[in-house]
């Protein structure tokens, strides 16, 4: 028996083909999204010092970095939900500080973003959150807006949880169902922030082959910011190592294994001494505890 | 010298969360009528959440409100022999202050905090930041809705808890107590202006105005945590009270 095919609308067609067919062509490659000499701080405290990264279109790019060192605040500069102190963020080659409201709102419908919490609207069904995105932006009627919406559910495992409200999803399934809201307008770019945390080895499995998956059928590009080394070495194709506001190395995942900086080699092999204090910078631990004794 | 410093500290503050929340307000204005004409919906439903939903507590309330008016009307004019003049006296108080004056409060507590905590709750989850990355305005999308929902909503809730608490004084001074009841009803015809209904009126769709203002500026601008919310759903209730009685005030002084 044929297996019967959701129509997509005629846009996503185009634009899938037309994706498709540029990273076949490697000649083509090119930076999808350029941070440059970026410097950022919070307060007193400076998060990004002339921090320079590059990512390609199709590739999926890995940002790792350890616990503080800005790498959710790295994405929200990058869809500029944050404004740097000073530098650029590029996208296809235009910085994104000189557009107006109406032209971010629409550079943002090429992207899909995947919150660490899922953040999904706890108003809305299931269904109705990957339909958000349709509702809002499209005038679609409703028959071809259930057949996207039960694609994309399908996609990541949970067309049977269409009805379920938020509350009613575990945290793996709730990620699953902020993935499919992010690609239901056929994003260009997706970036997720920290999708493999807290989640049960099956799910971190379907998790980490869905974002392969979607990069390469998608034809589209991926930035994904964890700290799950053996996660992302299998995902990434080009990867970045953030630490003490710039970047400490970058390579493909196996070569930064390899690399021999003492702070590299201490966040890849996860290794308690090194560069990269455990303790928040803090007065002389003796001198504390018998200071305050003795006040 | 630190008194001094605290002190300009704290106004700076005031002042600048008070610019902040006029420009948030001008923002309001500015989207209102396209989500009017192109969203009604979404105002369809936060009228049913912040007014249908309150309708209970405010005829409880009305009710009792009244019958207390209506006791304490008929004691004091019963010394001067002139009962059936309760009915005039708590008409008027009811239609022009304690109606749009209470109704606001109890909007604050039930509905306000609801919708402050709401949206606080919306920004503290990131579902405010997932909607501004779908390229969805937020303001556009979950505040003016709740907004235009509340200001739609609170003179209604004004019309129903007066006229819930005239029935109110009418149990008590007619039917407890035994006043005429054309007498009572004839003279709040006679007495009752369509000025007086027309500045309780304008008293309800002002005090709609502030009360939904507040609850949704403290929602918005919550800082995102559970702390956070919480205050904003306290602040949004003791602000709303001083500002409803100050309002009360000005409309009244320049009304007279």
């Amino acid at each position: 028996m044929a297996k019967f095919c959701y129509p997509s609308p005629p846009w996503v067609d185009a634009r899938r083909s037309a994706r498709r067919a540029f990273r076949q062509d490697k000649t083509l490659s090119h930076a999808l999204i350029e941070v440059k000499n970026l410097n950022f701080a919070r307060g007193s405290r400076q998060i990004f010092k002339n921090l320079n990264i590059t990512l390609a279109a199709g590739d999926v790019t890995a940002v790792m970095g350890p616990s503080g060192t800005g790498k959710t605040t790295l994405l929200r500069l990058i869809t500029r939900q944050l404004e740097p102190d000073s530098g650029q963020v590029l996208v296809d080659g235009v910085d994104i500080a000189t557009l107006s409201v109406a032209q971010l709102y629409k550079l943002r419908t090429r992207f899909g973003m995947l919150f660490q919490n899922g953040a999904l609207l706890t108003d809305l069904n299931v269904f109705e959150n990957v339909a958000f995105p349709l509702r809002e932006h499209t005038k679609l009627g409703d028959r071809l807006i259930r057949h996207v919406v039960l694609t994309k559910l399908q996609a990541v495992g949970l067309r049977g949880a269409a009805d379920l409200m938020p509350s009613e999803l575990s945290g793996g399934m709730g990620r699953r169902v902020a993935l499919a809201r992010a690609i239901v307008m056929d994003p260009d770019i997706l970036i997720y922030d920290e999708p493999f945390v807290g989640l049960d080895p099956i799910s971190l499995g379907v998790i980490v082959r869905l974002v392969r998956r979607i990069n390469d059928t998608l034809g589209i590009s991926s930035i994904v910011v964890s700290h799950d080394i053996d996660e992302l070495a299998t995902v990434s194709d080009q990867s970045y190592l953030i630490a003490e506001g710039s970047v400490a190395a970058s390579g493909r995942p196996e070569a930064l294994r390899e690399n021999d900086s003492e702070l590299v080699r201490q966040f890849m092999h996860g290794t308690p001494d090194g560069p990269v204090g455990f303790h928040f910078e803090a007065p002389d631990y003796e001198t504390q505890l018998v200071g305050e004794e003795l006040a | 010298m630190s008194n001094d410093r605290s002190v300009h500290s704290s106004m700076t503050d005031f002042l600048r969360e008070f610019g902040a929340m006029q420009l948030f307000f001008l923002q309001l204005l500015r989207l209102s009528p396209g989500v009017l004409f192109t969203r009604f919906s979404l105002v369809v439903a936060q009228i049913f959440a912040t007014g249908a939903m309150s309708i209970v507590i405010i005829m409880v309330c009305a009710l009792f409100v009244g019958a207390v008016l209506g006791l304490q009307m008929h004691s004091g004019l019963e010394q001067f022999n002139a009962e059936e003049s309760a009915g005039v006296l708590s008409g008027l108080a009811l239609i022009k202050e304690i109606g749009p004056v209470i109704t606001a409060l109890l909007f604050a507590g039930r509905a306000g905090t609801s919708l402050a905590s709401e949206i606080g709750l919306m920004k503290a989850t990131d579902q405010l930041s997932a909607m501004e990355m779908m390229a969805v305005n937020p303001v556009r999308r979950v505040v003016v809705p709740r907004f235009l929902g509340g200001v739609i909503a609170m003179p209604l809730l004004t019309a129903i808890f007066t006229m819930t608490g005239l029935l109110g004084a009418h149990l008590v001074v007619v039917e407890l107590l035994g006043v005429d009841v054309g007498a009572y009803w004839q003279q709040m015809q006679q007495a009752l202006t369509m000025e007086d209904v027309a500045e309780g009126i304008i008293k309800s769709i002002v005090f709609g105005i502030v009360a939904s203002l507040l609850a949704v500026w403290e929602g918005y601008s919550t800082i995102p945590t559970a702390e956070g919310v919480g205050r904003a759903t306290t602040r949004t209730v003791v602000k709303t009270a001083i500002a409803v009685l100050v309002f009360d005030f000005i409309i009244t002084a320049s009304l007279l």
